[in-house]
């Protein structure tokens, strides 16, 4: 029975030392265990501050509990140790109440540092602007080079992939139709908020995270080392595709910044064209243009055969909505449902807008055989915009 | 069912001066009337241990469907919404429905024998306080079957997102109403029994370190659930009634609500922790045959845990962006918890040191807790420090560190209390051996299952997603198998208490040698249905 005992203690103690050591190994660079390489100055020191405090930890945690595991083995009634009956100690107990005061007094200092180097959003070279949709990350070029430049980020990993049909490819989740640009080793200010409910824009690599409040705007910076890619997600509860809203950031050499600008620029000029709302629209060319803005959008909720998933995303194939009046249509794509998930998409271009209405009154079941045009898009969203950036306060959190 | 239906036993030896009411003329109801008209602090207490179970069986099953969701990348099993009601609900279940009750079980049967009293202050309040648990529970699992399935909105219910949840948030929102009312009803009980109720002699600085645990917490909850209750209502209020609290667009602020739930929340994490601290701090005394070192301490140490815990609700919201100073107040603030939980921790291993140890079942459970629950402070005191925080906030390093602490501490502690009473309570032992394997399979399925959380978190894997990249698989693999092991394990342990309550062999009056509190030293076993009514006389 002793022997048994001493065995299981034995086998215990070996899996306390193996689980404190497998804190430290963590240190090996492996990104599985530890955090990410940081591609930033703050990111090496909150990095550094991390393994610190775990080592302050793994070291308390071995004094402790080697005392415990040395009580467990030598003050056993087994072994005949007669029970002390000693219940305080005036010095032992100021002691252990002053030595963590020191070791956290010890500690506030880097944190403190840190967190203020963390905090400090001033003089940016780039501000972006980051919206956190449901779920899609919209971005906003607002100062520096590629001022205007705005887009769209959502997940292009397809369906097939999520849903096992498909191999999985080497970024499954973690990639996006379009990449957020930014130049090496100039310090960029994100702007962040929503348009819903709560996200957060987290890219570990770069050690930013920031909650994105929808109504207000917060702000947080990073500065990049290196050229790469760098990958993160939404890490605030969002709703049903919550894991589904990854971030990729791109970080390109001051030239290669320049000439994706050049080109965002061109690319933007071209759509401006092609958006013309007085240019004549064909009810095929719309509903052409609505099944990709429908695939971005809208079929997360209603899904491709226009079914959605009732009773929380109704169906658009024969909907009252999808075959009635189009003014009602328009409004409840502009607007959203207040009360359900269906979010307003006054953020698309009006010729986005037209379009997926079109697609959706002209696919599965619904033939109604009219369109909607840009034009007529553009005049219903004239009352309501105005409003709209007065509930944007910002915020200067600093 | 219950460990009071059995005849109690006559002629077992008594130290006089109290109890003469406890033979056959009990006057007990039986039959349901017992049950639902209960004002007998033992069989409520019995009930509130029963009823916790079977949540942490519901709440189990939702676990599991989680991890049975995340064994692999990509979505096999359940879809997105359904996942992230599971998330909500199993939270929810867990905290309320079974880890709060499971301590109220514990205040409900041992307070009034350990302080020397004939039942709790207030035996209907009590009845009522108990009785509005099953409601609230048939709400949140009725939640499930709304039109729209289950609120996924994770159990901090954070707004906006609550606002867009169907009809399921509407119940959730009620039953949470009538959690908080019966949590007030049961604190106020306690805090009249143990203020009010003790023994002549008994005095505060003399009671069992369980009692003034209790205490304490039940000060937390009077003032921390009222304030849950005014979130929820404003959640209520804007969903329905036009008011907008949490809208921006109508001048509110959605993170306002975060403030607000997390002034409950953090007392909260206390309310949960510091019973299980009380329960060790019974238990590790008994198996060390030595007096608790530093029982003054332990008793200012969980006051002052009680009060940062006020203190220090900003700490779960480091990313909102909230400004710099704030940041560091609350990091500071937040930092200076681990000296109280320091001194704690340190006094329950000097009271092992020198002692005369033995491990029984409760003992292992305690030392579980101690090293486990040990574990988590420190993932705690690495959370503390905000710009590092900013990293793992909301990733599976947090996932890790609260279910060291709730279920390697509050839970571990649950088990090691009811293993230490169960022989006060039934008369009867649970299998020695079978109790050790409840406890070896429950310590290594709980770290496969979370320790490999923590190295999700720090490679960057988000919370609540039911899907993930391929750098996570391994991990996430692992962490299922062990919940599945751990969920199959507490099977065991419903065996082995059944086992005991219908045919364990006769347990002793004072059935652990260290053991020192009055329900040991002057109340047979099992407990009789009324005890001290008159006080028992103490030196």
């Amino acid at each position: 029975m002793r022997n048994k005992l001493a065995k299981i203690f034995a086998a215990l103690t070996t899996a306390a030392t193996a689980m404190s050591l497998m804190i430290p190994a963590t240190a090996f660079a492996d990104y599985k265990l530890n955090l990410q390489t940081p591609n930033s100055a703050i990111g090496h020191t909150i990095y550094d501050l991390h393994t610190v405090i775990t080592w302050i930890c793994v070291a308390i945690f071995i004094v402790v509990f080697g005392f415990m595991f040395y009580a467990v083995f030598a003050h056993r009634k087994s072994v005949g140790h007669k029970a002390s009956q000693f219940h305080e100690h005036f010095w032992v107990e100021v002691a252990w109440t002053i030595v963590p005061c020191i070791i956290l007094l010890a500690l506030a200092v880097p944190a403190t540092r840190a967190l203020i180097q963390l905090r400090d959003t001033s003089e940016p070279d780039l501000t972006i602007k980051a919206t956190g949709y449901q779920w899609k990350w919209g971005y906003d070029y607002l100062k520096g080079e590629g001022e205007g430049i705005s887009f769209y980020s959502s997940l292009s990993t397809p369906r097939a992939q999520i849903e096992g049909t498909e191999p999985k490819g080497p970024n499954y989740l973690l990639e996006t139709d379009t990449v957020v640009v930014v130049p090496v080793g100039k310090k960029v200010r994100m702007l962040v908020t929503a348009a819903d409910v709560i996200h957060a824009w987290w890219v570990p690599a770069l050690s930013v995270k920031q909650d994105a409040i929808p109504g207000f705007i917060r702000d947080t910076w990073f500065k990049a080392e290196a050229p790469g890619i760098f990958r993160g997600q939404c890490a605030e509860l969002c709703g049903k595709d919550h894991g589904f809203m990854p971030i990729v950031v791109e970080v390109k050499t001051a030239a290669d910044y320049s000439k994706w600008v050049e080109s965002q620029k061109a690319n933007m000029k071209k759509a401006a064209v092609a958006d013309d709302p007085e240019k004549p629209w064909t009810l095929d060319d719309l509903k052409a243009r609505g099944e990709k803005v429908y695939a971005a959008n809208c079929v997360a909720c209603h899904m491709a055969n226009g079914m959605g998933n009732p009773p929380a995303f109704p169906a658009l194939s024969g909907s009252k909505i999808a075959i009635g009046p189009k003014e009602g249509h328009l409004a409840i794509v502009l607007n959203g449902k207040g009360g359900t998930a269906m979010a307003p998409f006054k953020h698309l271009s009006d010729a986005d807008i037209a379009a997926v209405i079109t697609y959706e009154r002209n696919t599965w079941a619904n033939k109604t055989g009219d369109m909607v045009t840009p034009a007529e898009v553009k005049a219903a969203k004239g009352g309501g915009q105005a409003a709209a950036p007065a509930t944007e306060k910002v915020v200067a959190a600093r | 069912m219950s460990t009071a239906t059995h005849d109690h036993a006559h002629g077992h030896s008594q130290d006089g001066g109290h109890a003469h009411d406890d033979h056959a003329h009990d006057h007990k109801p039986y039959g349901m009337m017992r049950w639902l008209g209960s004002t007998n602090h033992k069989d409520i207490g019995t009930m509130y241990l029963w009823f916790s179970f079977s949540m942490f069986l519901v709440g189990g099953v939702m676990a599991l469907i989680i991890r049975a969701e995340l064994f692999q990348p990509g979505l096999q099993i359940v879809r997105p919404e359904f996942f992230n009601s599971m998330t909500t609900y199993h939270g929810l279940i867990m905290v309320f429905g079974a880890i709060m009750p499971a301590f109220v079980g514990f205040a409900n049967w041992l307070i009034p024998m350990q302080i020397g009293a004939p039942d709790m202050a207030f035996p209907r309040m009590n009845n009522l306080s108990f009785w509005l648990l099953p409601p609230a529970a048939m709400l949140l699992i009725a939640a499930q079957f709304a039109p729209g399935g289950g609120a996924g909105v994770g159990w901090t219910m954070y707004a906006p997102l609550t606002t867009q949840a169907g009809p399921a948030m509407d119940l959730t929102i009620f039953a949470v109403h009538i959690l908080g009312m019966s949590s007030i009803m049961g604190s106020i009980n306690i805090i009249t029994t143990v203020l009010n109720m003790r023994a002549p002699g008994m005095t505060l600085m003399k009671m069992p370190l369980f009692c003034w645990t209790w205490l304490i917490t039940a000060y937390l909850l009077v003032a921390s659930m009222p304030v849950l209750a005014g979130a929820v209502t404003m959640t209520l209020t804007d969903r329905h009634f036009g008011t907008n609290f949490f809208n921006a667009a109508g001048g509110g602020d959605p993170v306002l609500y975060q403030h607000i739930f997390w002034f409950f929340g953090h007392p909260e994490v206390y309310i949960i922790a510091i019973p299980a601290f009380g329960v060790v701090s019974q238990v590790i005394p008994a198996f060390s045959r030595k007096p608790l070192f530093g029982y003054a301490s332990m008793v200012y140490a969980t006051a002052s845990i009680a009060i940062l815990s006020f203190m220090v609700w900003a700490h779960h919201m480091y990313t909102v962006g909230m400004p710099v100073e704030t940041q560091l107040y609350f990091m500071y603030a937040t930092t200076l918890i681990a000296i109280p939980t320091g001194v704690k921790v340190f006094n329950w291993v000097a009271t092992m040191w020198k002692g005369s140890l033995t491990f029984e079942t409760p003992m292992l459970f305690a030392l579980g807790f101690l090293f486990l629950f040990s574990l988590g402070g420190f993932t705690g005191l690495v959370l503390s420090i905000t710009p590092v925080d900013v990293q793992i906030h909301d990733t599976y390093y947090v996932v890790a560190h609260f279910h060291y602490v709730m279920v390697a501490g509050a839970l571990f502690s649950a088990f090691a209390g009811i293993y230490f009473w169960l022989p006060k309570w039934t008369g009867r032992m649970y299998n020695e051996t079978l109790g050790k394997w409840h406890f070896w399979l429950s310590l290594i399925f709980f770290n496969v299952t979370f320790f490999v959380q923590h190295f999700l978190g720090l490679a960057g894997m988000p919370r609540r997603v039911p899907d993930y990249a391929l750098q996570f698989a391994e991990f996430n693999a692992i962490s299922t198998i062990g919940a599945f092991g751990f969920g199959i394990s507490q099977l065991l342990f419903l065996y082995v208490v059944v086992k005991c309550i219908t045919g364990g062999e006769k347990a002793e009056q004072k059935q652990w040698e260290g053991a020192d509190s009055l329900e040991w030293t002057h109340l047979p076993s099992p407990a009789p249905y009324h005890s001290f009514s008159t006080p028992p006389a103490l030196k």
